[in-house]
């Protein structure tokens, strides 16, 4: 029989206080009650381990350094000895064809019974050349890897929307994965990187309860994407009085107003930057001063400048924002109206002219 | 009306003068009907300039945050603004099931007359001065139902749909505005950023039909065979000549 996490946290010398501790820890970042602790904590105990495969395709790796930088020194150390991550390119141990070897183990023995955790994206260009994992295209491990896969996480913005990557004109057709794997569940865990915490968060909740937390309708976690940078941003109260940054450096920087006018994409970006913080709450981009960049939106790259309020529309060719279009055609419109004014006015003159003689 | 002096001293028309008619004036625009035109256009007039200046805001004030509150009471007249408009559309619609004849007319086009598509081209060709004389009509000429249906009724559905999924976002998840609009219009525009482009761009288009709407109705009241302003007004159409209506509208 498979170990369950709690024996697996055992063997890592954890102490059953810490593992309770643990428990209502994770109720409580789930934003569960206290009474879910001991849930959780029966779950743990009882249940065999979820094995999970951690894949990688074109992306950077900034989702794992986050993953792994997560707050609470035991979140991370459970969380990883959770997962034990049976295979993950960037921190296990083994390599080569030993690595590879993991994989198709876990396809096998643990038919619809393992996580697929997505970090990238493959490349559909030149038959997936453009990303290679062992000697083959990547677009083939995640195929075949999701092929027996209970559920999937999307990982980032990379998995979840495409990123850089996928940004125009996107020469590799870097493809996000739920347009590659259209026969499972998947959840997305967008931002790049996402929060650490939120990542230990949705895998806890994975792992305890066998299925995904509540999801929207674009796949992600309600309980970390449901609200807007803007909703909970501490610098809000400086948006509604109408004080703003102008340019860096003047006196509304110092004095940390609303960074609206530089491009702060926090109205329109859902993410938990401003509950949640980053570096174990210490602070996030608006809280250093700088805008949000919108990271966690689909097609970020393309939305033009991170430091403009209004951003590009493509469809018109000539990257242009709808004022500089709307007032374009606005002023054509009235110019046009001035001068067939003075065209009528004229007829009319002529017209009044021939009808006197 | 010194234009109607003009109407009358065209006696040349081929129209035999004495065909017996029956109204001069006709009465069109219903009360409701008015008092929601000019409800609406002022409605809109608030909601392009707060909407305009919730993207651009103007310059920043000092001082502590406590002091102010002037982005608040812009997008708080924006709103206010947009469920007058909301409300107002929907009595429209309703007006135009109970009310009379013309208040139909610019929800339903005859896009399926023939003789409709010819009088739009005769409008067209009388604003490009390649014809003398206007039609005569009792409601909009077919140009301007044209306009009227596609350039003011689908673009303030656009405005009103983009506009409350917009507003779901700041109400969030359980409010109706998200459930009905905000759930499925972000995904349909990609995100968030996307809708505020496009219900900005909208706005623009707003923009222009007022401008030409205005310039028309200026000078059709002036250069048409019929009253346009003071319609809007008294409810009443009167006709500067007394030949017959070309009804095909
Ligand atoms: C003639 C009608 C309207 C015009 C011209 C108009 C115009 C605008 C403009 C230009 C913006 C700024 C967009 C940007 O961020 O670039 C805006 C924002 C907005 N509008 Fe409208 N709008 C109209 C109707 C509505 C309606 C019917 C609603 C429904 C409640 C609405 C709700 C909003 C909301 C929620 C925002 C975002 C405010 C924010 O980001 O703080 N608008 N509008
Ligand atoms: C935001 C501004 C405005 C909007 C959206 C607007 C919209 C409309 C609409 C939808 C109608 C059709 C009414 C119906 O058949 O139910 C109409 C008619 C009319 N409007 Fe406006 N209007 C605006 C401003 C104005 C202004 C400023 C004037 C005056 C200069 C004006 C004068 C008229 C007149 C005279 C008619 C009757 C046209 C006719 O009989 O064919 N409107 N308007
Ligand atoms: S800094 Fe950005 S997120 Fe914060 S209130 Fe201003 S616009 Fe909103």
């Amino acid at each position: 029989m498979m170990e369950s996490f709690y024996d697996v946290m055992r063997r890592q010398g954890i102490s059953r206080r810490s593992f309770l501790k643990f428990c209502s820890l994770t109720a409580a970042s789930l934003g569960l009650g206290p009474s879910f602790a001991p849930t959780i904590a029966n779950a743990m105990e009882n249940k065999p381990r979820l094995p999970v495969l951690w894949l990688h395709g074109l992306e950077c790796t900034c989702c794992s350094e986050s993953f792994i930088r997560s707050a609470h020194p035991l979140v991370k150390d459970v969380v990883l000895s959770m997962l034990s991550l049976d295979y993950d390119d960037t921190i296990m141990a083994s390599a080569g064809h030993q690595a590879e070897a993991i994989v198709t183990e876990i396809v096998e023995k643990y038919k619809g019974n393992y996580i697929l955790a997505v970090e990238g994206n493959p490349p559909l260009n030149e038959d997936g050349m453009f990303c290679i994992i062992g000697g083959k295209p990547f677009v083939e491990q995640l195929r075949y890897a999701a092929s027996n896969a209970k559920a999937i996480i999307s990982w980032g913005s990379c998995a979840s929307w495409g990123c850089v990557q996928a940004a125009r004109p996107n020469p590799t057709r870097a493809t996000p994965v739920h347009q590659v794997i259209t026969d499972k569940p998947i959840i997305k865990v967008p931002g790049c990187p996402p929060i650490a915490e939120v990542m230990t968060a949705v895998v806890s909740y994975i792992l305890t309860f066998e299925r995904f937390p509540e999801l929207d309708r674009q796949g992600r976690p309600k309980m970390f994407y449901s609200q807007r940078i803007h909703d909970k941003c501490y610098r809000r109260p400086h948006f509604d009085a109408g004080q703003f940054v102008e340019t860096w450096d003047d006196e509304g920087a110092r004095k940390g107003y609303c960074l609206y006018k530089m491009g702060c994409k926090g109205p329109t970006t859902y993410n938990a930057c401003s509950t949640v913080r980053w570096n174990g709450g210490l602070s996030f981009p608006i809280q250093s001063g700088h805008g949000c960049i919108g990271c966690s939106e689909d097609g970020f790259w393309d939305k033009g400048g991170f430091y403009d309020r209004l951003t590009n529309i493509h469809q018109f060719g000539i990257e242009e924002n709808a004022d500089k279009i709307g007032m374009a055609a606005a002023g054509v419109v009235g110019a046009a109206a001035v001068a067939h004014a003075a065209v009528s006015a004229i007829k009319r003159a002529r017209d009044n002219g021939d009808k006197q003689s | 009306m010194s234009n109607q002096a003009i109407g009358n001293s065209k006696p040349a028309r081929h129209v035999p003068r004495t065909r017996p008619i029956d109204r001069n004036e006709v009465y069109v625009y219903e009360a409701p009907i008015r008092l929601w035109h000019w409800i609406n256009a002022l409605a809109i007039l608030t909601l392009a300039v707060t909407g305009y200046l919730i993207a651009s805001p103007l310059p920043s004030l000092g001082g502590e945050a406590s002091d102010h509150y002037l982005m608040g009471y812009i997008r708080f007249a924006h709103f206010a603004a947009a469920y007058i408009m909301i409300i107002g559309f929907v009595f429209r619609i309703y007006w135009a099931i109970v009310g009379n004849i013309h208040a139909r007319q610019i929800f339903l086009p005859p896009i399926h007359k023939a003789k409709w598509w010819a009088g739009i081209i005769y409008s067209v060709r009388w604003y490009l001065f390649l014809v003398k004389e206007p039609r005569k009509y009792v409601g909009h000429n077919p140009l301007a139902t044209f306009g009227m249906h596609f350039g003011f009724i689908w673009l303030t559905v656009f405005l009103i749909v983009t506009g409350l999924a917009l507003y779901g976002e700041g109400a969030g998840y359980d409010s109706w505005q998200y459930t009905f609009f905000s759930s499925w219009v972000i995904p349909l525009f990609g995100q968030s950023q996307d809708v505020h482009t496009y219900h900005h761009l909208a706005m623009w288009g707003m923009v222009i039909f007022v401008i030409v709407h205005v310039y028309a109705a200026v000078r059709e009241e002036i250069m048409s065979r019929q009253s346009m302003m003071s319609s809007m007004f008294s409810g009443w159409r009167n006709f500067k000549d007394d030949l017959p209506m070309d009804k095909d509208h």
